[in-house]
């Protein structure tokens, strides 16, 4: 499911992607590459958790298995970025910012840009799928409206 | 709960400010310099000298060195310094730990105070990473946690709360008309005061022409990027009977937050039915559990406005109306000064009249129990103060005269 984007209009600029990491998170971008998302559960109790940490929140547990999802889910709530509180940002806006909440997560969200669609067409319960965006280092989730 | 209380073991004597400055505009002084400014102001309010000061009781992080503060202002003894973890949403709390350290006996009188200068920094870009051109209070390498959002473009403050905003419109309905009510009510509260920086009326055109940065924020859902500094002394009740100005009894305070309402806007995984709040619930509930009152009892109320939005959250998490109903709540009068239920942030608070992270909300609300406030409620008794809705600790603050 890999697309190369027309253009980088509301997609943040490359340059100012992270890939910053630790060893609970590193499994996460690892996936990512190669552009599948998992997300971590505790083997304990089941809770997922997002962003990935070392603890379970729910019951402290330190074992975790990475469970595939295929990132479709609804919009939680979004915003437009309209104008750059980041001057480098001009070129790049609008961004459209969106939650996406995924199911069979326990709540868990994850954010990432909505693109493919027109800003003034977004809004909260709007079906989605996952897409990524490829960088030089890694990708990252990014979101278009699901048919 | 009974016997962990500070209800009148702690009085505000004595509130003091800088001028407030549009963002860079108060070089060449140091923030340093206005922090002393403000404190010496506070003091000579409260009748009180530097020799008097033996505590700081701060938030918000490292805005102010206490060991500089106490050296230049040659404090003789120094025997309590704290601080809130956390930024903006401790400035009500602040104020809170200083009763704490008088009413515990580790300090006589206390200073808590918030100096700020943005010329070589923003606010409204503080979640900036230094590689994204931030230069903002908390810009710092990326955590793991973060890259999150911030690899989404989530940067900015607005653009975080413009989130909980949006989805409470969805829920419940809540239109910009509501947002703007908020606006062009605290303006009006301004343009009345000659401290602050908005001196025009906002218009309801004004606002509905305005630029959008964030929707559902435009530019007068936010507050102003200012420099200044503003500082409250705290000290026991039985020293606050022969100072200056009646005393302002603390009635209750309370900090902190769900564990799991967390990092909150940088990470947008609270629990469902936190994410449309201020935070703020868990802090009301201590709050009126300490001080003994309702929210029925509040006679002027300063709440935190980085954004108009966050306004209406915090209406409903303190109780003024239900779930939901914070946007009709406003569009009948009630936050309007003088007229409405609640008068609301009367001295044109973040958002008008100067940002100097909440202790402005502070300072007005000494003034209206001392009866001296420019934009006086008549008889006020009770006045809430909160801090900015934020990552924990959030913070509030009961006070009365
Ligand atoms: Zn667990």
């Amino acid at each position: 499911m890999s697309t190369q984007l027309p253009s980088t209009t509301g997609l943040l600029p490359p340059e100012f992607v992270a890939f910053t990491a630790s060893p609970a998170t590193e499994p996460f971008w690892d996936a990512a590459r190669e552009h599948r998302l998992v997300v971590p559960r505790c083997s304990s109790c089941g809770t997922f958790r997002l962003p990935p940490a070392v603890f379970c929140w729910n019951c402290r547990s330190l074992d975790v298995e990475w469970i595939e999802h295929d990132g479709a889910g609804d919009l939680y709530s979004y915003t437009v970025i309209r104008h750059a509180v980041i001057p480098s940002m001009a070129d790049v806006l609008p961004i459209v910012v969106g939650v996406v909440e995924l199911p069979g997560t326990n709540g868990c969200r994850l954010i990432g840009d909505v693109i493919g669609c027109d800003p003034e067409s977004v809004h909260i319960g709007m079906p989605l799928l996952l897409d990524w965006y490829d960088v030089a280092d890694g990708s990252v989730p990014c979101f278009r409206p699901r048919a | 709960m009974t016997d962990r209380t500070l209800k009148d073991r702690a009085a505000i004597v004595g509130v003091g400010a800088t001028p407030y400055y549009r963002r860079g505009r108060s070089l060449p002084q140091t923030t340093m310099d206005l922090a002393i400014k403000a404190t010496l102001a506070a003091l000579d309010d409260a009748g009180l000298g530097v020799d008097d000061v033996d505590g700081f009781a701060l938030y918000g992080g490292n805005f102010v060195d206490t060991s500089l503060l106490a050296q230049v202002l040659g404090i003789p003894s120094v025997r309590f310094t704290a601080g809130l973890t956390g930024g903006g949403g401790g400035s009500a709390g602040s104020v809170g730990l200083a009763a704490a350290g008088v009413a515990t006996g580790m300090a006589d009188v206390v200073v808590s105070l918030m100096t700020l200068q943005q010329a070589n920094m923003r606010f409204g870009a503080s979640f900036a990473p230094k590689s994204a051109g931030g230069a903002g209070a908390y810009s710092a390498p990326s955590t793991p946690e973060y890259v999150f959002s911030s690899n989404a473009g989530l940067m900015a403050p607005g653009q975080m709360f413009a989130m909980l905003v949006q989805r409470h419109m969805h829920l419940y309905g809540t239109t910009r008309e509501h947002l703007a009510e908020v606006a062009i009510s605290t303006r009006n509260n301004a343009i009345r005061r000659p401290t602050s920086l908005m001196q025009e009326p906002l218009t309801h055109d004004d606002y509905f022409s305005a630029r959008m940065i964030s929707e559902p924020f435009c530019l007068y859902d936010y507050c102003m990027e200012c420099d200044g500094a503003v500082a409250v002394v705290t000290t026991t009740p039985e020293r606050a009977r022969d100072l200056r100005h009646d005393p302002v009894y603390v009635m209750g305070a309370a900090q902190g937050g769900a564990g799991r309402w967390g990092q909150a806007m940088t990470w947008m995984g609270m629990p469902d039915e936190m994410f449309a709040t201020s935070g703020h619930r868990p802090i009301a509930k201590d709050l009126y559990a300490m001080a003994g009152v309702g929210p029925a009892d509040v006679d002027v109320a300063l709440l935190y406005d980085h954004f108009t939005g966050m306004v209406l959250l915090q209406l409903e998490d303190y109780g003024f109306c239900g779930v939901g109903e914070s946007g009709p709540f406003v569009a009948e009068g009630n936050i309007r000064w003088p007229d409405g239920g609640l008068p609301l942030n009367t001295h044109g608070g973040n958002l008008s009249e100067a940002y100097i992270i909440g202790m402005t909300h502070v300072k007005e609300a000494v003034e209206q129990l001392r009866g001296t406030a420019v934009n006086q409620v008549p008889d006020a008794e009770i006045a809430l103060v909160t801090g900015g809705p934020a990552s924990i600790p959030v913070s509030g603050l009961l006070l009365h005269r």
